[in-house]
């Protein structure tokens, strides 16, 4: 046991050693881009996601606006939403996958490709616009709050409080009920209002001990104004915390999205997302399985890489999490050792 | 303390107020509940639209509606309170108390379990960093992570009920599936064993071996169709946890409380004829039921207390724990025996796992232990699947939290003190990294009132989830006002006790200043 003990004490100070010489004269973003980079699942993730977003929307192009004023931009797939080719017979199902319908088709003969593209479009809008707007607001609110503390932090953390009482599907589901038809991008703004909760109470509890730092007296010493420090000096040390958190909201957002779709309170018919695509074909599921998997499986990627992502940035932001020392790293250092201290 | 519970109350009603005036003002104004009555062709659409205007006030302006009914919710301290009535004139209260207790059923279990099952995976993942256990799991806790529950749930529906009720029909395991098991069970042992390359292939092949053997078993037994632990089994499992807790919570050197477990153990198996005799009883009720638990805690105690003369806290909780234990193996066993009964009953048929409802509607038998099978097997897939979503979260937090509690510099000092490393992690770690997750645990208690919409409707379940989703669908205001009304309280609620659990765990946290 005490042999163990000294050879990780040994080991620790190797670790902190290599650590250092590791991160030596480079900047904060490039230790930070670094770190992301040998994060292996991460990046495999970062490019996965990066493909299935480019692939989706050039497939199936980009929409917006209501119904009555749609503002489309075509993509390179061949079938949309509305167009109905002829439908193969295949044994006791119909429209199976082959060349034509790499995804099958829908019993009333609609390209599936088409419909889950469309979903899939869908619900990465939403989990971008979630995204940006909860961003926004949450670091903003808890920022404020968290730097000038007294009846503002009052103020605006019972105003959280208040936001937080009403569940996120009440919210979702109220708004989505009303308001669907008004196209995805409306309910995924309404849906980013709600979602800056959480967001908020980290960033407020990190200015509140960031504000004590040295570096923000030596900022208001120098005569640097609020909006200055918190902005310029304090925000860029709290990154780390509100990206992680952001991307735990984007994979958020994609369920919460897709299950309101499927309750029926999210996008509203014609329209399709990748939940209302499940709900409305998982009683085909013994008959024409593919009608059921690939919404999911599309579902299940977007937000498997989004939390892989999110993991890799926490590793990398976080100073405290020091990276598995290999064998080949210490022998490294070892041969390094002598050359570097002459 | 007093004064800050106090005050913290009185913001706590005042956000409630603000918020429920906030929704019902939304809902009242974004919904019509007329709208469907208005382009209806009844010959008596006025009168309709007149009557349903009177029972749900609807020619009162919202925010004075709002106040009334706020005044019926708070008729709750003068104990009846009015929540008013649904659009088909039901009492709204009476709604939301049939929900409840469906609601608990269904949710209760699976949070149960996901904080059992999280917290342990995460702490043996949190000691075990770095190894292939660990990233097996990080990858598994991300899948679940990411994975929509109303699609799980129809995957579930096929796997486990429609085809396992088809398996039910010979309850024989062909060979390919005996081959396939083997071989995952002694993949997934190998990789959760570290070791050089022959310890992991020789692990691989004795479990593999003994998982085809156990197997053939159980087809040459007719197991599937006929199960059961026997008062053997019960014994068997119950002293591998009594000695797996002794040397978990007291160390296995101690043989005092090792003793006072073995004879729990041996008070279960002299017991068992007894117990099932007992259990066998006719007028049988959920509480009588559990009546040999009693029995089992009081031996624990008075066992612990004999043995052990020193630290007799631990000794008990061992003991008592294991007791706990060793009622859910006979508990096992009992059912286990009802299955064969259960599964040939009327309106069973041998498709026992349902994919949908709460009771089977058809059962005829109205036996206290048929009846509690019919409420288990319905609960098992939606359990499974609320489990799997929310087990991940528990993994994730008590790993994160252990690990930082590990790189203390109190855990330094205990280990320099000569403490066993058992000691180190139960005693000093694990109760500090368990601080953090109390607020987790508070918020998914009191979210288990809120319901599960998704399972709910899913499962065919009418809980609270299923008149929340009616409420919307409908506009029925003051049903969704019931609903969302129960739930904020409990969301409120469980932020104030989660602050007041942290502060009274965490003695560096003082509040009320």
């Amino acid at each position: 046991m005490a042999k163990k003990n000294v050879a990780v004490e040994a080991a620790e100070s190797s670790e902190n050693a290599i650590a250092l010489h590791e991160t030596a004269g480079l900047s904060q973003g490039q230790i930070i881009r670094k770190r992301f980079f040998r994060h292996k699942p991460a990046v495999a993730s970062l490019i996965a996601l990066i493909f299935i977003t480019l692939f989706v929307f050039s497939a199936s192009g980009i929409h917006l606006g209501t119904d009555q004023h749609p503002i489309t931009i075509p993509g390179w797939w061949k079938y949309t939403l509305t167009d109905i080719p002829d439908t193969n017979f295949c044994g006791i199902a119909v429209g199976c996958p082959n060349w034509q319908h790499p995804f099958g088709q829908d019993p009333i003969g609609r390209d599936y490709f088409a419909l889950v593209m469309r979903g899939a479009e869908q619900s990465i809008m939403v989990m971008l616009v979630v995204g940006l707007i909860g961003g926004v607001f949450g670091t903003v609110i808890g920022a404020v709050a968290g730097y000038f503390r007294g009846w503002v932090d009052a103020v605006l953390m019972r105003f959280t409080d208040f936001i937080i009482t009403i569940p996120s599907i009440i919210i979702g589901a109220v708004i989505g009920f009303k308001f669907g038809n008004l196209g995805v991008v409306a309910l995924a703004v309404y849906l980013g209002l709600f979602s800056w909760t959480g967001l908020a109470r980290l960033v407020r509890g990190e200015f509140l001990s960031l504000r004590e730092r040295e570096f923000v007296d030596a900022a208001r010493i120098a005569g640097a104004g609020n909006i200055r420090i918190i902005f310029k000096h304090i925000l860029p040390n709290a990154m780390g915390v509100i990206i992680v958190a952001v991307t735990l909201m984007l994979a958020g957002a994609i369920l919460l999205e897709t299950a309101l779709s499927y309750i029926g309170f999210g996008v509203q018919a014609p329209d399709v997302s990748l939940g209302s695509l499940i709900s409305e074909y998982q009683d085909s599921f013994t008959v024409s399985p593919w009608l059921f998997y690939w919404p999911g499986v599309l579902i299940i990627s977007i937000a498997l890489c989004v939390n892989f992502i999110g993991d890799g940035l926490r590793d990398a932001f976080d100073p405290r999490q020091r990276r598995r020392i290999t064998r080949r790293d210490l022998i490294k250092a070892t041969f390094k050792k002598p050359a570097e201290e002459a | 303390m007093l004064s800050f519970i106090g005050r913290r109350i009185g913001v706590v009603l005042l956000i409630l107020f603000g918020s429920s005036f906030i929704v019902y003002n939304l809902e009242a104004v974004a919904g019509d509940p007329l709208a469907d009555l208005r382009t209806s062709s009844a010959k008596n659409k006025a009168f309709l639209i007149a009557q349903l205007t009177r029972t749900l006030h609807l020619d009162v302006p919202p925010p004075l509606g709002y106040f009334q009914w706020l005044k019926g919710v708070l008729g709750v301290f003068t104990g009846n309170p009015d929540l008013g009535k649904t659009r088909d004139g039901l009492l709204v209260v009476n709604e939301i108390a049939a929900a409840v207790p469906i609601t608990i059923r269904l949710v209760l279990g699976a949070t149960i379990l996901a904080i059992l099952l999280g917290i342990t995976v995460g702490v043996i993942t949190a000691i075990r960093q770095y190894s292939r256990l660990d990233y097996s799991m990080t990858f598994l806790s991300f899948l679940m992570f990411s994975l929509p529950i109303f699609w799980v749930a129809v995957l579930l529906k096929q796997y486990m009920a429609i085809d396992f009720n088809n398996f039910l029909a010979s309850g024989q395991i062909t060979p390919p599936w005996i081959i396939g098991a083997s071989v995952v069970m002694g993949l997934i042992l190998a990789g959760l064993i570290s070791g050089d390359r022959k310890r992991v292939w020789m692990i691989f092949g004795i479990t593999a071996v003994a998982t085809a053997a156990l197997l053939l078993v159980v087809n040459l037994t007719n197991w599937i169709l006929v199960p059961g632990l026997g008062i053997v089994g019960v014994g068997l499992l119950a002293a591998g946890v009594a000695v797996g807790l002794t040397s978990l919570i007291v160390g296995f050197e101690n043989k005092r409380v090792l003793y006072a477990s073995l004879t729990v153990v041996l008070a279960t198996v002299i017991g068992y004829f007894p117990i099932n005799a007992f259990w066998k009883g006719k007028d049988l009720n959920a509480v009588v039921m559990l009546f040999p638990l009693v029995g089992l805690v009081l031996v624990a105690v008075v066992a612990a207390v004999a043995f052990t003369n020193v630290d007799r806290g631990s000794a008990i909780r061992t003991t008592v724990v294991g007791s706990v234990f060793a009622f859910l193996f006979l508990l096992i066993d009992k059912l286990m025996q009802t299955w064969g009964q259960y599964i040939n009953a009327d309106g069973i048929n041998l498709r026992p796992i349902p994919t949908i409802g709460e009771v089977s509607v058809r059962l005829s038998s109205n036996d206290f232990w048929i009846a509690l099978m019919d409420a288990l097997v319905h609960v098992l897939l939606p359990t499974i699947a609320l489990t799997l979503i929310s087990f991940a979260t528990y993994v994730r937090y008590s790993r994160a939290s252990l690990l930082e509690v590990m790189n203390m510099d109190y855990i330094r000092t205990a280990r320099a003190k000569g403490l066993s490393e058992r000691t180190v992690i139960v005693r000093h770690a694990l109760r500090n990294a368990m601080i953090p997750l109390t607020t987790l645990m508070a918020f998914d208690f009191a979210g288990v009132l809120g319901g599960a919409i998704i399972t709910e409707s899913v499962f065919g379940w009418h809980g609270m989830g299923t008149l929340f989703r009616a409420a919307i669908s409908t506009q029925d205001l003051n049903l969704l006002m019931g609903v969302f009304a129960i739930t904020s309280f409990m969301a409120v609620m469980a932020n104030l006790v989660a602050d007041l659990l942290y502060s009274a765990l965490d003695p560096r946290i003082r509040i009320g200043k």
